[in-house]
């Protein structure tokens, strides 16, 4: 179970979590909406630790995210980055398969790109990308195999900032569904960004909505059409007017 | 200007290179830390080896030959003012070699090295790379960093002594064919005049304007704001600081070894 307990995070003058508070339990898929720009990366960062709150605490499994062996704790995690960042220096196969090739999952090198294959396979992707460089590859493309790095080690815990962005439909149900079946079949925690009110039905268990730095509601997917929220509202049916300004 | 608000940009000016100097001191400190501790990164080093080493050799090579070449025509020509034309071999020698070598060499590697390196990590800091690698268990310090300043450390003494022998062989080739020496007591005049001092300085400066030139490139990379513009200012940052840094020690490290 991740907690997070009233997070803030400003840069400089820009204050972006102001007390976010949010409970995704064990094995279930959290979908985050929110407007650009209301620090939905930001959030994801802080779990993993690349960026440090200024207050408030997470919680992974009940221990402080920040105590302990860090190279254990993000052992736990797979994380598909919302521009894909891509080794641009390796081929496509040894991107997904890093982690499988140094440090305590290290194996034959033969291994790992069998088992990259196997994940690019699972995303959409042919075996001959395997050694292309990820500049020479479409940006879905990239942002496929961003997913493949993400998932390739089995991680327990997966955060996904916006894996269809860029897809198109047929591909992005692709993605949905693997998303899905992470969850379902693997019982893998999930956490997903998106903007794409199709994904979030396919994807979610819960969803929390994030605008002004807080959680404005967070519930099952099941109640978000009857939430009588007006912010959430707004945010799913995509309408100009509202209590979310448009012009920010 | 009232002169205490002078006085206070300049102590805050102060305050900002101290506070500058004690981070870069840090990363370097960190740097030689992730050094000695696994996991080593063999292949990133090789790597590191081919780009900093073996690809600076042309460069290093035609900056050196040049610069010989030019050393002993103006020597030959400031020497004739008082009929001392005949030490040309001993101060291309000495230049060359307690000197410009080590100095041009390193500048080069500044120009080359240094901008490539910040480059290429400012690239992947803003490209969320840098963050992607810590996801994936991997400390950039053991990464990126640890290999090529390694890699600097060791190659760059060895591009200092080519560059050394190059740079006499310049001013050997236009000694003897332009300026009319004779070929063999040029060797010899070389040879007998250098010591071993002159020798084990040129290496030592050659090392220290290795680990310099590759971390200023790192450190620079490492602390890279957003964007594009974030990326060019870390490379002329880096290039800068290099430069800078690497004039500054020679001088520490020519007084520390020559200085009577
Ligand atoms: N490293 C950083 N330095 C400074 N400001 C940052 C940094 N990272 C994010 N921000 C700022 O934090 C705010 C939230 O950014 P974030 O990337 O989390 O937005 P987001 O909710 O993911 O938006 P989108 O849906 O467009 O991806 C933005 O105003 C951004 O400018
Ligand atoms: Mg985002």
């Amino acid at each position: 179970m991740i907690k997070l307990d009233d997070i803030h995070k400003a840069f400089g003058s820009n204050q972006v979590l102001r007390g976010m508070t949010l409970e995704i339990p064990k094995g279930t898929s959290m979908v985050i909406i929110g407007g650009s720009g209301t620090g939905k990366s930001v959030a994801l960062k802080c779990i993993l630790g690349l960026i440090k709150p200024d207050s408030g605490s997470i919680l992974v499994d009940g221990k402080p995210a920040d105590s302990g062996d860090r190279d254990a704790f993000l052992a736990r995690f797979g994380m598909l980055f919302q521009g894909g960042a891509l080794f641009d220096s390796l081929p496509v196969w040894q991107n997904v398969a890093f982690r499988l090739m140094r440090g305590a999952l290290k194996r034959p090198a033969e291994e790992a790109r069998e088992i990259a294959i196997e994940k690019l396979r699972r995303v959409g992707l042919k075996p001959d990308v395997a050694d292309r460089l990820p500049a020479e590859l479409s940006g879905g493309m990239q942002k496929r195999v961003g997913l493949a790095r993400a998932i390739a080690a089995e991680p327990e815990i997966i955060f996904f900032d916006e894996p269809t962005t860029g897809l198109d439909p047929i591909m992005a149900g692709v993605i949905n569904d693997l998303i899905r079946e992470i969850v379902v079949e693997m019982g893998a925690t999930a956490m997903t960004i998106t903007h794409d009110m199709t994904s979030v039905r396919a994807i979610a268990d819960n969803i929390a909505m994030l605008h002004d730095g807080v959680i404005k509601w967070t519930g099952p997917v099941g109640q978000m059409d009857n939430s009588g929220d007006p912010y959430l509202d707004q945010f799913i049916h995509g309408r100009a007017e509202g209590p979310i300004e448009a012009v920010r | 200007m009232n002169p205490l608000a002078l006085l206070a940009r300049i102590g805050r000016l102060a305050l900002d290179w101290l506070s500058a100097i004690g981070r870069v001191a840090l990363f370097g400190l960190s740097t030689l830390t992730h050094m000695l501790r696994p996991p080593f990164y063999g292949r990133e080093t090789l790597n590191a080896l081919l780009h900093i080493g073996w690809l600076s050799l042309p460069v290093v090579g035609l900056t050196a030959i040049f610069t010989g070449g030019a050393l002993a025509l103006q020597i030959y020509a400031g020497g004739a003012r008082f009929n001392a034309e005949a030490v040309v071999p001993q101060i291309v020698a000495i230049g060359m070699v307690r000197e410009l070598g080590p100095v041009l060499v390193g500048l080069m590697i500044a120009a080359r090295v240094t901008s490539s390196i910040a480059a290429e990590i400012a690239t992947m800091k803003v490209t969320e790379q840098i963050d992607a690698l810590v996801t994936l268990s991997t400390n950039p310090m053991q990464y990126l960093v640890a290999p090529r300043v390694l890699a600097a450390f060791l190659t760059v003494p060895l591009l200092v002594g080519i560059g050394d022998i190059i740079g006499i062989a310049g001013g050997y080739a236009v000694a003897v064919h332009n300026l009319d020496f004779n070929a063999a007591a040029y060797l010899k005049n070389t040879v007998d005049f250098l010591e071993p001092l002159d020798i084990i300085s040129s290496l030592v400066k050659g090392a220290a304007f290795g680990t310099l030139a590759s971390l200023m490139g790192c450190y620079y990379g490492m602390q890279s704001g957003r964007g594009a513009q974030g990326v060019g200012r870390a490379t002329k940052g880096s290039v800068e600081a290099a430069a800078v840094l690497i004039l500054a020690a020679n001088f520490l490290l020519t007084g520390a070894f020559f200085s009577v």
